[in-house]
């Protein structure tokens, strides 16, 4: 059985159909490159993934348990769900330690001792660990990133979604926050990605998805849907964001 | 024509004024407790509530704000004893400021609330938190810092207000002006020094409100 199930779903706001018949299953350890233009509806399937946005049609399972249910605990389940945004969303008034233990204190219910303690390993694992007492703005945009991943790492999910992650950074930044995309993806990590770094996608990706127009429009494994794209629309993205 | 200044028989009198200033500060301390916590529920039943509640604080916010505080004040003074309610003079004025800060508040609290991007939220029930606890960890202080120095201006408006409480007998600080003008008849010398007295109530609320931001909001 794979981990996160997408079966099926259709999603729309209001009138706007986002989502049409969309299907996709993530097995354990896998890492997805979500890719598409923009507007094809690549953050709103992650965001249905983890229950932020309700679907209309189809059922999404993590873990064998479905997300699209009204008697499901949504926020047990987004305790196994780690999802990154593009603007990192600390939370400014908190410190870097803060922003970490928040969720592990006051869902899990985690003594502060020990909390800080996780806060101190998850740090080290994005490079960070001298921050600890920092304030968000007191960091850079790539070692913002760093902790919101780390935040989200706290939470030991099962699967984590980044979206666009890297494209609110200055160039020079990207690489130390794909560094440490790269060292989750290694350490066994399931991951949903969407973005724009191509290469990275290539040589991590297990399997890329392209989305278009609300649809799967392509799919396969990375390297070789990336280096030879079948369908025409894939070939016309694929030039738009390599030149 | 020449009018000789005189100040000595308005500052004979300060014991009146200081009496006067007391029962200010005092129902500006009372209706300032009693209208934040009027405007912190009206502004979570407007923002978070359902359609009918928010429909009836809107109507509470519209009707105070475009209707004259001494009205209210008048409505509850002289108006609720047709009802069989009377109530004395301080009690009336207390709940008449209340009322009416707690409309100016509701604004003041709802802007504050939405000043908090939606992503912040959406961020905190990522992480699985309820809905109380991403208002209580995540929402409320980015929304009091963001809040706080329109609520202190308006504060400070609030105090000059309750000037106005004179007109049922409270015996504010303006309650003494006019007693001690009718013993001296020196008006101008009296409403200098009442004007005076208002001026630095207002800086000392001013200065007050300043510094409960700096140690609380400003450094982060
Ligand atoms: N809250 C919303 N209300 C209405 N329409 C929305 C909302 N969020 C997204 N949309 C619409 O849904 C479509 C898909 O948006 P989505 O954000 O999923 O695209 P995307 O593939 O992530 O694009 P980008 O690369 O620009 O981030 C767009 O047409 C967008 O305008
Ligand atoms: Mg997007």
């Amino acid at each position: 059985m794979a981990l996160v199930e997408v079966q099926r779903i259709s999603k729309s706001y209001g009138a706007l159909q986002v989502l049409t018949d969309v299907s996709l299953d993530v097995a354990k350890g896998e890492v997805v490159a979500l890719i598409g233009r923009s507007g094809s509806g690549k953050s709103t399937l992650l965001r249905c993934i983890n229950g932020l946005e309700p679907i209309q049609a189809g059922a999404i399972r993590i873990d064998g348990v479905q997300v699209n249910d009204p008697t499901t605990n949504l926020r047990k389940l987004r305790q196994e769900v780690g999802i990154v945004f593009q603007s990192f969303n600390l939370f400014p008034h908190l410190s870097v330690s803060d922003n970490i233990t928040l969720a592990p204190r006051v869902v899990k219910n985690q003594p502060p001792e020990a909390a800080r303690e996780l806060a101190r390993e998850v740090l080290r694992r994005v490079g960070l660990e001298d921050k600890l007492d920092a304030f968000p703005a007191q960091l850079s945009g790539g070692q913002q990133q760093r902790v919101a991943i780390a935040r989200s790492l706290a939470m030991r999910p099962k699967v984590m979604l980044f979206d666009e992650v890297t494209s609110a950074l200055d160039p020079e930044l990207t690489g130390e926050v794909l560094k440490v995309l790269e060292s989750v993806a290694r350490e066994g990590m399931t991951m949903i990605l969407v973005t724009h770094e191509m290469g990275f996608a290539r040589r991590f990706g297990s399997r890329a998805v392209f989305m278009h127009e609300g649809r799967i429009h392509e799919e396969g494994r990375a390297a070789a849907m990336l280096a030879e794209p079948k369908t025409l629309e894939l070939q016309t993205f694929l030039n738009a964001v390599l030149h | 024509m020449k009018y000789g200044l005189q100040f000595r028989d308005v500052f004979a009198a300060w014991e009146s004024l200081l009496d006067g200033v007391l029962i200010t500060l005092l129902l500006s301390a009372c209706a300032m407790l009693g209208g934040l916590a009027i405007g912190i529920a009206c502004a979570a039943g407007r923002v978070y509530g359902p359609g009918w509640l928010k429909r009836l604080v809107a109507a509470y916010v519209e009707v105070i704000r475009n209707t004259p505080l001494l009205v209210q004040l008048f409505l509850i003074f002289f108006g609720l004893p047709s009802f069989g309610i009377r109530l004395d003079g301080f009690t009336a004025a207390v709940l008449a400021l209340v009322i009416n800060l707690g409309a100016y508040t509701t604004e003041i609290v709802r802007a504050g609330l939405e000043a908090v991007p939606r992503a912040q939220v959406e961020a905190g029930h990522s992480l699985g938190l309820s809905g109380l606890q991403v208002f209580r960890y995540i929402v409320m202080f980015p929304a009091l810092k963001a809040m706080f120095p329109a609520l202190a201006s308006q504060f400070v408006l609030l105090m000059l207000a309750t000037s106005i409480v004179s007109q049922i007998s409270v015996e504010d600080l303006f309650h003494a002006a006019s007693i001690v003008q009718s013993r001296t008849f020196r008006d101008f010398e009296v409403y200098v020094v009442i004007g005076g007295l208002y001026l630095g109530l207002a800086f000392v609320f001013r200065g007050l409100f300043a510094a409960l931001y700096y140690w609380t909001f400003a450094r982060r």
